[in-house]
């Protein structure tokens, strides 16, 4: 899966989760770039995207990720690592 | 995801028919947890639940709950609110910041006592009370469950005296933090001994209060496991012990216990015969070849069988549905050995070749019994889908296909959740059986008077006593069609009523050839001055068109005279279910003034009745 292929789905999981249709993300992405984005949707959304990808995030990471695109990064590296 | 489909059948099925708010239990599905499958009950996920949170409507119910817990319970707060919305209910939610617990409770000028909750969750995380007991040396170890629980009494009784809220206690769950291993279960110096000990204590507390009841997140944490129920990575990042997972099970939970408190149960289970109660086909395997017991898979119908007859036991009504020959049918209840369930525990037996929709309302009828209080259990996803697309509001769970998988299933959907017992319960499949005897015997007389009063029927007439007040307690509870105000009393309530001077209270029973009906109507007077206000009025619709309505005001007709009051005021306050009873005090010739009826006493003759008051 191509780091471009990931943000996609992740996308898709945003706008899912959030329930709203115009969010489109970039590797940039970050919190306050989207309204619904909070600390409580926040690990909505790690979970949903942990399910999808059929992975685990650590504590840390969840933590850490400073935007959307170190989010892909990790999730790349964990969908290699399978 | 716990279900991936569900979302657009709720979303069309709640626009047709807003009242059936059972329909998240008709599923069961498959959901793959690291390398296990689950059989679980289709409840929304958490996300859903969020989804749903955002559609409240204010025509629902509202709920007032409060939750006071010393972790985080966002994510809880956000899961009971949308499972609230999916059952029409709106929950309105006082969320303290953590580790408020005793703050809030203690100090009464907080916000807790203003907002004045109708429930209050209190939930002590094991995660923290696990912290804490790590604190203690030896000595606090092994008295640690005491000193909880001394805090945890002192707390409820603290809430009790100033509010009325039901209370729903988080127990702990005993997990083995296996500081000792298993040797735990050796030694009183075991966080497990002192976690089994604290929930013990738990339930004697509520066995002892009537305003308290038990969540039982030990049971559901056993049942779905430690992993699927907790997410370490949550707990760390949000400092909440639930993972999102577990969320739709304890919300459910939470609700079911507030329905039950709110009068909201099942009271029936209708249950087919071939291939659930036995295994294959009585009319073409005959009697010698159904599967219970050692034959073939019996066992899943014997486990099946003993859980049904466990119900009877405490008082849910068992009816028999089936498309078969009444005798052959029949056959095995009375001659096979190995048959857990006998005649004796069946209330209503119906076996013929009609629709089974007609024998359900059949059934109903003879129960007189809200279809929302009804659980019908087929193997047969035909006659299933047939039973509820034609009859709103029953409960219809779609069974695995596995028998084996029967029980399982239908204990994890908690379909009879209760918020009260009593000896009367277990007396309730008599009282059906005697109703059967009795529509049979009516068939014979053709006219009403002449039927009833061979009935020979007598009432024993007594203000509210210690040992009534548990029973009209239940009655306020659960009566919504003869109920005039629908007003709910707790036992304390009603031992505070009997015990005041401003109140008069009666209870009846009603007896007849056929047996005891036992305590079957309550009535409620408030003195107001001249005038005697009817608080309540209920009677159980086992008796209806006896006479026990006509037989009750002669009853507080011959009270108010003697006590010298002038008027009876009555009042009808209209609920969905209490129709019924919408021209009661026209029909006993009371006289409307603005919303209220009056009816003046010192004039009054007696109403005819065929019950006699026994001495």
């Amino acid at each position: 899966m191509t780091a471009a292929e990931i943000l996609k789905e992740v996308n898709r999981i945003f706008i899912d989760q959030l329930e709203n249709e115009n969010i489109v993300l970039n590797r940039a992405s970050i919190a306050d770039d989207i309204e619904e984005w909070d600390s409580l949707t926040h690990i909505q959304l790690i979970v949903a995207i942990e399910k999808h990808f059929k992975t685990r995030f650590t504590s840390a990471e969840i933590q850490n990720f400073k935007n959307v695109g170190e989010m892909c990064d990790a999730l790349e590296k964990k969908i290699l690592l399978k | 995801m716990i279900t991936l489909n569900k979302k657009k059948d709720r979303n069309n099925e709640s626009r047709l028919r807003p009242t059936i708010a059972t329909s998240y239990i008709i599923l069961s599905t498959l959901i793959y947890f690291g390398k296990y499958f689950y059989r679980i009950m289709a409840l929304s996920s958490y996300s859903e639940l969020v989804k749903s949170s955002k559609r409240d409507h204010p025509a629902y119910k509202k709920i007032k709950l409060a939750i006071l817990a010393d972790s985080s319970t966002q994510f809880l707060a956000k899961a009971i609110k949308g499972f609230g919305v999916e059952n029409e209910i709106s929950f309105e939610i006082f969320e303290t910041d953590h580790n408020q617990v005793e703050m809030q409770v203690y100090d009464g000028s907080l916000d807790l006592y203003k907002y004045n909750p109708d429930f209050i969750i209190i939930f002590y995380s094991s995660k923290k009370v696990i912290k804490e007991f790590y604190t203690h040396d030896k000595k606090g170890k092994a008295n640690f469950a005491d000193e909880f629980v001394v805090k945890c009494t002192t707390i409820i009784s603290t809430l009790n005296s100033s509010l009325q809220s039901k209370i729903i206690f988080f127990n702990i769950p005993e997990l083995n933090d296996n500081v000792f291993g298993n040797f735990a279960n050796k030694t009183d110096l075991s966080f497990l001994y002192q976690a089994k000990k604290i929930n013990l204590e738990l339930m004697k507390l509520a066995h002892n209060n009537a305003s308290l009841f038990i969540l039982d997140l030990n049971s559901l944490q056993s049942f779905y496991g430690l992993p699927f129920s907790f997410d370490p990575k949550i707990y760390v990042t949000t400092d909440s012990v639930l993972s999102l997972d577990i969320l739709p099970a304890v919300s459910k939970n939470i609700m079911d216990i507030i329905k039950a408190i709110n009068g909201s149960f099942k009271k029936c289970v209708i249950v087919d015969l071939d291939n659930i109660t036995w295994g294959g086909v009585i009319g073409d395997d005959g009697i010698e070849g159904i599967q219970i017991g050692e034959l073939g898979i019996g066992k899943a119908f014997t486990e099946f069988q003993l859980w049904i007859r466990e119900l009877v036991r405490r008082g849910v009504i068992l009816a028999i549905c089936s498309k078969n020959d009444e005798a052959i049918a029949k056959e095995p209840f009375l001659k096979h050995p190995e048959m857990i369930l006998r005649m004796e525990d069946v209330s209503v037996f119906v076996a013929n070749w009609e629709n089974k929709v007609d024998n359900i309302l059949y059934i109903q009828q003879v129960l007189n019994i809200d279809f929302d209080s009804i659980v019908f259990l087929d193997d047969t996803p035909f006659e299933r889908n047939q039973v509820k697309n034609a009859i709103p509001g029953i409960t219809v769970p779609d069974l695995p296909e596995d028998p084996a998988d029967y029980v399982q299933f239908l204990s994890e959907l908690n379909l009879f959740e209760t918020s009260s017992i009593n000896e009367d319960d277990e007396k309730r499949t008599r009282k059906y059986q005697e109703e059967s005897q009795r529509i049979e015997f009516k068939k014979t007389f053709a006219n009403e008077d002449g039927y009833l009063e061979t009935l020979n029927m007598s009432s024993e007439v007594k203000p509210f006593n210690k040992f009534t007040i548990p029973r009209i307690a239940q009655l306020t509870q659960r009566s919504n069609q003869f109920n005039l105000r629908t007003i709910r009393y707790t036992e304390d309530d009603v031992a505070k009523i009997s015990g005041s001077d401003k109140y008069v209270t009666f209870s009846f029973t009603l007896k007849d050839i056929f047996g005891d009906h036992g305590l079957v109507s309550s009535i409620i007077l408030k003195k107001e001055k001249e005038n005697l206000f009817i608080d309540t009025w209920i009677m159980s619709c086992r008796v209806l068109k006896r006479g026990l309505e006509e037989f009750a005001m002669n009853t507080i007709i011959d009270y108010a005279k003697s006590a010298g009051y002038s008027n009876l005021v009555g009042e009808y306050i209209p609920t969905k279910k209490n129709m019924l009873v919408k021209d009661h005090y026209q029909k006993l010739g009371f006289v409307i003034n603005g919303s209220y009826w009056h009816f003046p006493i010192q004039a009054a003759f007696p109403f005819h009745t065929n019950i006699k008051k026994s001495i």
